[in-house]
């Protein structure tokens, strides 16, 4: 379980971009974090990866407070990260290298990933030419390989087309079937929110407080998509969060 | 694609090699005067004192690489290890004060310190070279974006891999500019520190040449000098091809 108690920042310059935000994410659940940009979203997911120290509060992690980044949790950040001078499987390897995983075992747990997220055509490739959808697959695919047990994502699919959009929301939710892995996703999208996530916590323009929490129990299968339930919470969502563009 | 390309550049080269060469031959018949001979006599002394030039070529070239060597192999790590505050308090404002000083005129503190052999020139080159090299590495350095430090440290990286595998090859690509352009300065400041004290190298050749009046070998001496700076350039070009894939 993730537990966020009254986790407040404030950055060196004076910005204060969270403010007493608290909240739980259940063992293998999924949660969403919504908000309008600038509200500290990303400060939050680094927060919970241990990359920054909260100015007051804390985050624990099965109980085990989070000070600096910890093997079980993955992060994919909001440009996706991927390391320019590195092919696709260098890059998906990356966290295995650092853990002195074998030369062998890398090999097989590379291939695997990368085989799940349809990108194996493609580990000789560097990133500058690959497209947004395929860079994102392999932003994701190195954050699995380490076997974590927490994902943490940074509006993963903001930058891409609608199509390729839905298609990964797809992919990441049979993932989440498959491995039931904890998810914290943060987005702009109230759709993506509501598809992906058993738990949507909205957050007030900067500084960010917690809004609302909004438990939304039928997510998990992707006929979802397509319910009177989903457009309902859609609804809802949408008329939890007043200040309109986010 | 690139094939195509690259033949294009080897024709585009050679139009202005023969160019150069034209444009030589009318000066020289315009002008002539014995300062300036005729290219097809510059050829010849090339050809029939080949071994001379070649002889002292080598000398030249191994100041040349030792002065680089030692200079990358100081600059490298001052320059990325500008990220870590206390080293960067304290080093960063020796560089800053020592970096405007015309680092040639340090020449005679260098005769006094190290004698008037090869040490003193390699210093000397050396000091020049390490001060263009350490400043490009320390800003290609703290420009490297936070994210991919951020990205590799939730992977698990230590400080350690961070260097390794983030900052290093992420710099890469400039610090193999700095060295392009240390190239140039290397073999200017050869020629420089090799006109005194010393009866080898391209420099002592084309300074020995010019007091003799003997203008033809004066002339191979600065063609030879030319083609090592383009060796060393060529060199450099097909590392630049190999590190540079990701660019
Ligand atoms: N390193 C920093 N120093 C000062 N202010 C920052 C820093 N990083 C982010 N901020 C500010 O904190 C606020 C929240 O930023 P961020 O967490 O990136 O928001 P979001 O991801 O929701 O768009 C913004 O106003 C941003 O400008
Ligand atoms: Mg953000």
């Amino acid at each position: 379980m993730i537990s966020v108690d009254r986790v407040s920042k404030v950055y060196e310059d004076g910005t204060v971009a969270l403010k007493d935000v608290s909240f739980e994410v259940e063992k293998g659940e999924s949660c969403s974090i919504i908000g309008p940009s600038g509200c500290g979203k990303s400060t939050l997911l680094f927060i919970i990866s241990g990359l920054l120290k909260a100015t007051s509060g804390e985050v624990r992690i099965e109980g085990r407070k989070i000070d600096c980044p910890s093997k079980d949790v993955s992060l994919v950040l909001q440009d996706y990260g991927l390391f320019p001078w590195m092919n696709v499987y260098e890059n998906v390897a990356f966290g295995l290298r650092v853990r002195k995983v074998k030369k062998d075992d890398e090999k097989v747990i590379v291939n695997r990933t990368l085989d799940e997220l349809g990108i194996k055509n493609f580990e000789k490739h560097y990133p500058k030419q690959l497209s947004g959808g395929i860079r994102q697959r392999v932003a994701i695919a190195r954050a699995l390989a380490t076997n974590p047990r927490i994902l943490l994502m940074d509006e993963p699919f903001s930058s891409l087309d609608a199509l390729n959009r839905e298609k990964m929301q797809n992919l990441l939710l049979e993932i989440w079937k498959k491995s039931r892995i904890t998810f914290v996703l943060v987005t702009h999208s109230i759709e993506e929110a509501v598809f992906l996530s058993r738990k949507i916590v909205v957050l007030s323009p900067r500084p960010g407080t917690v809004k609302k929490i909004i438990e939304n129990n039928s997510a998990g299968e992707e006929e979802y998509r397509f319910s009177d339930e989903y457009f309902r919470k859609c609804r809802e969502v949408r008329k939890s969060i007043e200040f309109g563009v986010i | 694609m690139s094939g195509s390309q690259e033949i294009n550049r080897i024709w585009s080269y050679l139009i202005s090699f023969i160019l150069i060469l034209a444009l030589w031959k009318v000066l020289s018949h315009l002008l002539a005067n014995p300062g300036v001979p005729t290219p097809e006599r510059v050829l010849i002394a090339l050809i029939s004192d080949a071994k001379l030039l070649l002889f002292n070529a080598i000398f030249s070239l191994s100041r040349v690489l030792y002065s680089i060597s030692l200079a990358v192999s100081l600059a490298f790590p001052v320059g990325i290890l500008s990220r870590e505050k206390l080293f960067d308090r304290i080093v960063s404002p020796f560089i800053y004060l020592l970096y405007p000083i015309p680092h040639i005129v340090l020449l005679p503190v260098y005769i006094l310190l190290f004698g008037i052999g090869d040490l003193s020139r390699i210093a000397l080159i050396a000091t020049i070279l390490f001060f263009q090299m350490v400043v490009t590495i320390r800003d290609a350095t703290k420009n490297i974006s936070e994210y991919y430090i951020y990205s590799a440290l939730s992977l698990g990286a230590s400080k350690f891999d961070i260097y390794r595998y983030i900052i290093i090859p992420a710099i890469l690509p400039q610090v193999l500019t700095a060295l392009r352009i240390s190239i140039g300065t290397a073999i200017a400041v050869l020629f420089f520190a090799e006109s005194f004290a010393t009866r080898n190298g391209l420099g002592y050749l084309i300074i020995d040449a010019w007091s003799r009046a003997d203008y033809e070998m004066l002339y191979a001496g600065i063609v030879s000098m030319a083609l090592l700076g383009l060796l060393l350039y060529i060199l450099l070009d097909l590392i630049e091809k190999k590190v540079k894939k990701w660019v």
